[in-house]
């Protein structure tokens, strides 16, 4: 039972995350890997709250949080101001921010710094609602997923159009180093952040970061549950240098069921029968994915 | 006690904050089943996990008791137990 | 101190204070009137004139963001906007001053939609006012070249920390071509200073910026900006005054002054009006009329006790207002108004607005409103509102 007096996680415990969150899990993550010599720049959300309370901060490296639409507006002004003075320290600047504050307040922004081609990290951890305000839909909710926003009433399914495709916005960027990763796959997620810091240029990573709160399942199953995702073939875990695809995290493809049943924001389309299209498309996304970027595993 | 500039806090002062009050349940390990393989440690949200010369060991006073560890243990080695506090 | 006097545009003025100041990170989003300005740094940029980092925003908002986060980086920061720009960049500048990031921020005053127009007017700014921002109101081309060298040294202060806005008509001073003087490099950045921010974001000493507070301390922290813009008005007297002492010129520190001391009929006022009204009142002096003017130069620190002492025993001032705060009025009357009110000098005030979205305020202008100020001195109760040259045409 020990208070720590001093510093052994450059994300400090103490912090306020529900028990479970992906997102926490991800950040200490890509903090091992950033090191100290670092400026984070999130927007608002999950991670500034559960971070930042007042004379309470869990951050151990420099880390700004100004609005919710302007992290990555932020974090050009900071390297520039940086860059200003030379850099000789070779500080780096990561973003960090959640779905809500990537995919759409803040995606002005976003393509302003994708187009600059400013030398920033920009990580998005995307547990697909606006979950800190309390589980309304953003445009990374999927098809079919319930939030309050979205709700689940009469015929409407809950989301009832498909996620925004961040990938391919960053890749029309022209976003020399384009990755997803998962909190499944620790050494994998820290190896795609080298690289991310280390080519030049922007990075986008995009991990998914499960919420047991607002998806609907026990803490406990977060890890497992992003695992799921991966092997439904619904978040490939995949990496482009250039435009070009260059690694693509092999998998045996388990029907979307196992992903979607154990959480309570899908449960309603178990319940109904003209919910099956529902799942039937889910399921052809997830087809379409393990087809386009050749996931399944060799059949010997 | 001054206002800080700005709004502008300190590094590492949520330290202080013992999470560990919110368990309802505590993770236990088993030492001896333990092969210090130091998963329970990666998936930990809150860096919680030590991996010791005898094995795990959970930092009772920031652990919120969410189980991860116990559901990624490669060996069953952690349980829970009802947090009687 | 001698200086280059050349026939220039006021955008130019602008940009050669900017970049004499050596901001370190410059971004810009373009919008009328203030295109010349960020053309002319950025050509300076290119040039090696001025060694900066010149970021081109994808709005006002991210201009906004991107020189907060430099500022907060330790650089210093500038940019510049006009009307809506200026509105995009409301949230930001909110934050900016709360956090108290010393940007210097160019506002050239144009009117807001809708309807779109590109003509001056002061809403833009007033839209601002509340933000903790400091303010101050320019009346020619050289005026807005020495407030921009002033400017950063005021802001950056560490009694101070706060953005600052350089305020000056779209067109009349942005546009427009007057003799300005231009003064050697070296004495500019030297009066300028370099920027030693009192924090900043480095990995050597890592803080949090922008954390979340409750009601311990909101109240407290707007406090604080309260006491930092009273500790502004000291510095901007103390750096106008400098100013002369070196440069030769002097335009006013918190407001300026111009044939008050026995004036029947004082004229209150802000921008490029003020240069007007100083044409007509000495008309009006060569007349016999006792009429004077007194310029509020910070409409933010707004200086109260000042503008109560300038009017002295004046019976009647005129405030002339280029925004309005619909239902209630001219803003700058407003703010005289409570600044007399309780006080022991009661004038009677008059509010005038004149030159919204652009509509002229010229000499004859301001003579109606003299005129106009004097009979309503004579009647009861309160003063109503005046709308200088409104077409009552349309409202039969």
């Amino acid at each position: 039972m020990t208070i720590q007096t001093e510093v052994k996680e450059l994300h400090a415990p103490g912090h306020r995350a529900c028990p479970g969150c992906g997102c926490a899990i991800a950040v200490k993550l890509i903090l091992r890997e950033t090191g100290p010599n670092t400026i984070v720049v999130s927007p608002t959300g999950c991670l500034e709250t559960f971070t930042s309370p007042f004379r309470g901060s869990s951050w151990e490296v420099p880390w700004i949080h100004s609005l919710f639409e302007n992290a990555p507006a932020i974090a050009t002004g900071v390297l520039a101001g940086l860059n200003s003075k030379g850099n000789v320290d070779g500080t780096k600047v990561v973003a960090i921010g959640g779905d809500g504050g990537t995919y759409d307040i803040g995606m002005g922004a976003l393509s302003g710094m994708f187009e600059r081609k400013d030398d920033i990290l920009y990580i998005c951890y995307d547990n697909e609602a606006y979950m800190n305000t309390g589980i309304q839909g953003s445009s990374a909710t999927p098809l079919g997923a319930g939030t309050t926003t979205t709700p689940v009433v009469g015929d409407s399914f809950g989301k009832m159009v498909s996620k925004k495709d961040l990938l391919a916005i960053a890749l029309a960027h022209d976003v020399p180093y384009v990755a997803t990763a998962s909190i499944a796959n620790p050494a994998d997620l820290k190896k795609k952040v080298r690289k991310g810091m280390d080519n030049p240029g922007p990075a986008f990573i995009l991990m998914l970061t499960p919420c047991n709160l607002g998806w609907g399942f026990e803490p406990e199953d977060t890890v497992e549950l992003a695992r799921k995702a991966i092997s439904t073939g619904l978040f490939p875990i995949v990496e482009f240098e250039n435009g070009r695809l260059v690694s693509a995290q092999k998998i045996k493809p388990v029907p979307v069921e196992e992903y979607l049943k154990p959480q309570k924001r899908y449960q309603h389309l178990y319940k109904k029968e003209n919910f099956n299209e529902v799942l039937k498309a889910i399921q052809e996304k997830a087809d379409r994915n393990i087809e386009k970027y050749d996931l399944a595993k060799d059949r010997n | 006690m001054d206002l800080p500039l700005g709004g502008v806090c300190k590094a590492g002062e949520s330290r202080k904050l013992e999470t560990g009050k919110w368990r309802s349940f505590r993770p236990v390990v088993d030492k001896a089943k333990c092969i210090k393989c130091g998963r329970c440690a990666e998936f930990c949200p809150d860096s919680c996990m030590e991996i010791k010369e005898d094995g795990a060991e959970v930092n009772l006073y920031y652990c919120k008791g969410c189980l991860i560890c116990m559901r990624e243990c490669p060996v069953d080695a952690i349980t829970k137990e009802v947090e009687e506090k | 101190m001698k200086g280059k006097t050349a026939i220039l545009e006021g955008s130019r003025a602008v940009a050669e204070a900017v970049r004499a100041c050596r901001p370190d990170v410059i971004s810009v989003y373009p919008i009328t009137p203030q295109t010349h300005i960020l053309e002319d740094l950025a050509r300076f940029v290119s040039s090696g004139k001025l060694k900066s980092q010149f970021v081109r925003a994808d709005s006002e908002f991210s201009a906004a963001s991107i020189v907060y986060g430099a500022s907060a980086a330790g650089a210093r920061a500038y940019t510049a906007s006009a009307s809506q720009g200026l509105l995009l960049m409301n949230e930001v500048i909110y934050a900016m001053a709360s956090t108290r990031l010393p940007v210097v921020l160019t506002a050239v005053n144009r009117a807001i939609s809708a309807p779109i127009t590109i003509q001056p007017d002061h809403q833009d700014t007033m839209s601002l006012r509340d933000t903790g921002a400091l303010q101050i109101h320019v009346e020619s081309m050289q005026e807005a070249y020495d407030a921009h060298v002033q400017s950063f040294r005021i802001a950056e202060d560490p009694d101070v920390q706060l953005p600052l806005m350089v305020c000056m008509d779209g067109w009349v001073i942005s546009h427009s071509y007057e003799p300005v003087t231009v003064f050697p490099d070296e004495a500019v950045a030297e009066f300028a200073g370099s920027f030693t921010p009192v924090q900043k974001l480095d990995p050597s000493n890592p803080l949090t910026y922008g954390a979340y507070a409750d009601q311990d301390v909101l109240m407290e922290y707007r406090y604080a900006m309260m006491i930092a813009q009273e500790k502004a008005k000291d510095k901007i007297r103390s750096v106008t005054k400098e100013y002369r002492d070196v440069f030769g010129n002097f335009d006013g520190d918190l407001l300026d002054t111009h044939c008050t001391e026995d004036a029947e009929v004082v004229l209150v006022a802000m921008g490029s009006m003020v240069s007007t009204i100083r044409a007509a009142v000495d008309e009006l002096r060569s007349e016999g009329r006792k009429v004077g003017l007194v310029k509020v130069r910070t409409f933010r620190p707004f200086p109260r006790e000042e503008i109560i002492a300038a009017c002295g025993k004046a019976p009647v001032v005129a405030v002339l207002d280029k925004s309005l705060s619909v239902n209630s009025g001219g803003i700058l009357a407003t703010e005289v108004k409570s600044a007399f009110y309780g006080g022991s000098s009661q004038p009677v005030i008059v509010p005038f607005i004149a030159g919204l979205g652009g509509k002229e305020v010229n000499r004859r202008v301001i003579k109606e409103i003299v005129d106009i100020a004097s009979r309503a001195a004579e009647k009861q109760g309160a003063r109503e509102t005046v709308w200088m040259g409104l077409d009552r045409s349309f409202f039969s």
